[in-house]
């Protein structure tokens, strides 16, 4: 498959202060990649000179086939962006909204077919200014697509949801993942980029730590830990063989008549992860 | 051409939409000039004119500035900070056909702004029609353009949306005042007249006097031309230099 994004030896300083050191990745054409790294740790630096907002001090980068930098008006029909605060007209409806993006693109996707997918379908004739939070960045991310891009930028489309609408918006992220974009999600949720990502990047301090699909980060973590109370202390016991470990707690506990008081298996998650590496960054 | 008019049928509707510039920019000198023309009797004369014909052209200024160039500037500078400027980046939308659509809508409004203080005047007040109508359109355009340049211009001075009314209504206001848009500048102290002069505003309303009260042609006032011509090619250099789609990072 070929890759919609190509990031090779990224750098970028601002005044004399190194924001990226060499960041190299790519995307491929219908994957969600998730870029995942503690506030300043570079996210939105990369993101925007991928989007071509701003210049690169060093490294190359393609997207769609193009520099950003110097690419034009044709590329940018190829390409969604969801900033990291929501940027609508606050006088307009949604749909009015929707539909004067719409116009900027030789073949937008259908305005009602958007309202659909992001929706608003009861909120289609409201003002903006009478929407919810959620509901506003639901409108940004329909604005992105309006023009059916084929490569989605989504810098942070959740923070600030409460639960219910977060699960609502990853609904919506993996529906478009099924339409066959490619989508570039920084998000600080951890769960998040799990949930949705095929594979994900770590940043910190302007350099890649970890990358790969999230399973495969989390097996770097060999440890599955078992916990359980004995005489009301906690025992946590970490190990390779899971299956092994439980089945010998389970039969002495069961050979003694005595019940594992609060038993819990549990497998290393990318927090875990997320959290050994950026964690070296304090010490 | 077809997203042109596309963006400038949005960009109408936006600006009919916008409470703070239908009231601020748009409402304000119809109704300031209600005001003041209320002041004066029928007979009274304001330098020899009649003073609602006299007042109407102040109105125009006053109607020039708040409308180019406080209303333009205002929306500009939200619209930056809003991120609204720089999601327009990343679309397809031509900044060239952006920037021209909003500068239409701009003048489109001064036009009707002209164009409803003309009328009041004539129905409340009794004012007469302006005596070189055409020379009238060709100087209410070369105003608006001068002062749509300098608004836009300006937007690069301002750093963030909170308080751009404020520092905008700080301007244009004490520039209207200065330039003679309320009343004559006869007895302003020398001072206050020594800044007048430079100041386009006071050419403009000067060429308005000229054209709708005298009724001379505007080629016979070149001296208001070029001054509000030179502030015009300042103000479009300003903004080509300063004019930012995104905000400033701090």
């Amino acid at each position: 498959m070929s890759s919609a994004v190509i990031v090779d030896g990224l750098e970028k300083s601002y005044n004399g202060l190194e924001a990226l050191r060499g960041v190299s990745f790519e995307i491929a054409q219908g994957q969600i990649f998730g870029l995942l790294g503690p506030n300043g740790a570079g996210k939105t630096t990369t993101v925007e000179i991928l989007e071509g907002y701003r210049e690169r001090d060093g490294g190359s980068v393609t997207v769609l086939g193009e520099d950003p930098s110097s690419a034009g008006l044709d590329w940018r029909q190829r390409i969604g962006v969801v900033l990291q605060s929501s940027s609508v007209y606050d006088s307009l409806t949604v749909t009015e909204n929707l539909e004067l993006f719409a116009g900027y693109y030789t073949r937008p996707r259908p305005v009602a077919e958007v309202v659909e997918l992001v929706g608003l379908e009861e909120k289609r004739e409201s003002r903006v200014r009478s929407l919810s939070g959620g509901q506003r960045r639901r409108l940004d991310l329909g604005l992105a697509l309006v023009g059916d891009p084929e490569l989605v930028f989504l810098d942070e489309p959740t923070t600030g949801f409460d639960p219910e609408a977060r699960r609502r918006a990853w609904q919506t992220i993996a529906s478009l993942r099924d339409l066959g974009k490619t989508i570039l999600l920084t998000t600080h949720y951890l769960e998040e980029a799990e949930r949705l990502a095929d594979r994900v990047a770590v940043v910190r301090d302007g350099e890649i730590v970890a990358l790969g699909p999230p399973s495969e980060l989390t097996s770097t973590l060999p440890a599955t830990e078992v916990r359980y109370r004995r005489n009301g202390l906690e025992v946590v016991l970490q190990t390779e063989e899971p299956t092994k470990l439980l089945h010998e707690l389970t039969s002495e506990a069961l050979a003694a008549g005595q019940e594992l008081e609060g038993l819990e298996v549990r497998r290393a998650s990318l927090e875990d992860v997320y959290l050994a590496l950026t964690k070296e960054e304090q010490e | 051409m077809k997203v042109f008019t596309h963006e400038l049928r949005g960009e109408l509707l936006l600006y009919s939409r916008s409470r703070e510039l239908a009231f601020f920019t748009f409402m304000l000198p119809l109704i300031f000039f209600v005001l003041l023309g209320s002041v004066y009797g029928s007979g009274d004369k304001i330098n020899g004119y009649r003073a609602a014909d006299y007042l109407l052209t102040g109105m125009i200024g006053y109607g020039l500035i708040a409308t180019a160039f406080a209303g333009l500037a205002i929306v500009l500078v939200i619209r930056r900070e809003t991120g609204v400027l720089k999601r327009l980046r990343a679309t397809p939308l031509p900044p060239p056909v952006y920037i021209a659509a909003v500068l239409l809508t701009t003048l489109i409004a001064f036009a009707l702004e002209a164009a409803c203080l003309i009328a009041l005047g004539m129905i409340l007040f009794n004012a007469s029609f302006p005596k070189a109508p055409g020379s009238l359109v060709v100087a209410l355009a070369l105003g608006g353009a001068c002062f749509a340049a300098l608004g836009v211009a300006i937007t690069g001075f301002i750093r963030r949306s909170e308080g751009a009314s404020a520092v905008i209504n700080a301007i244009y206001l004490p520039v209207a005042f200065i330039s003679g848009a309320f009343f004559s500048q006869q007895h302003f102290p020398e001072v206050l007249r020594r800044v007048a002069d430079v100041l386009p505003l006071t050419y403009f309303i000067d060429l308005v006097g000229d054209v709708t009260l005298k009724g001379t042609p505007i080629w016979s006032e070149p001296k208001d031309v070029a001054v509000i011509l030179v502030w015009g090619i300042a103000g479009t250099l300003l903004a080509l230099r300063y004019f930012r789609w995104v905000p400033r990072e701090d």
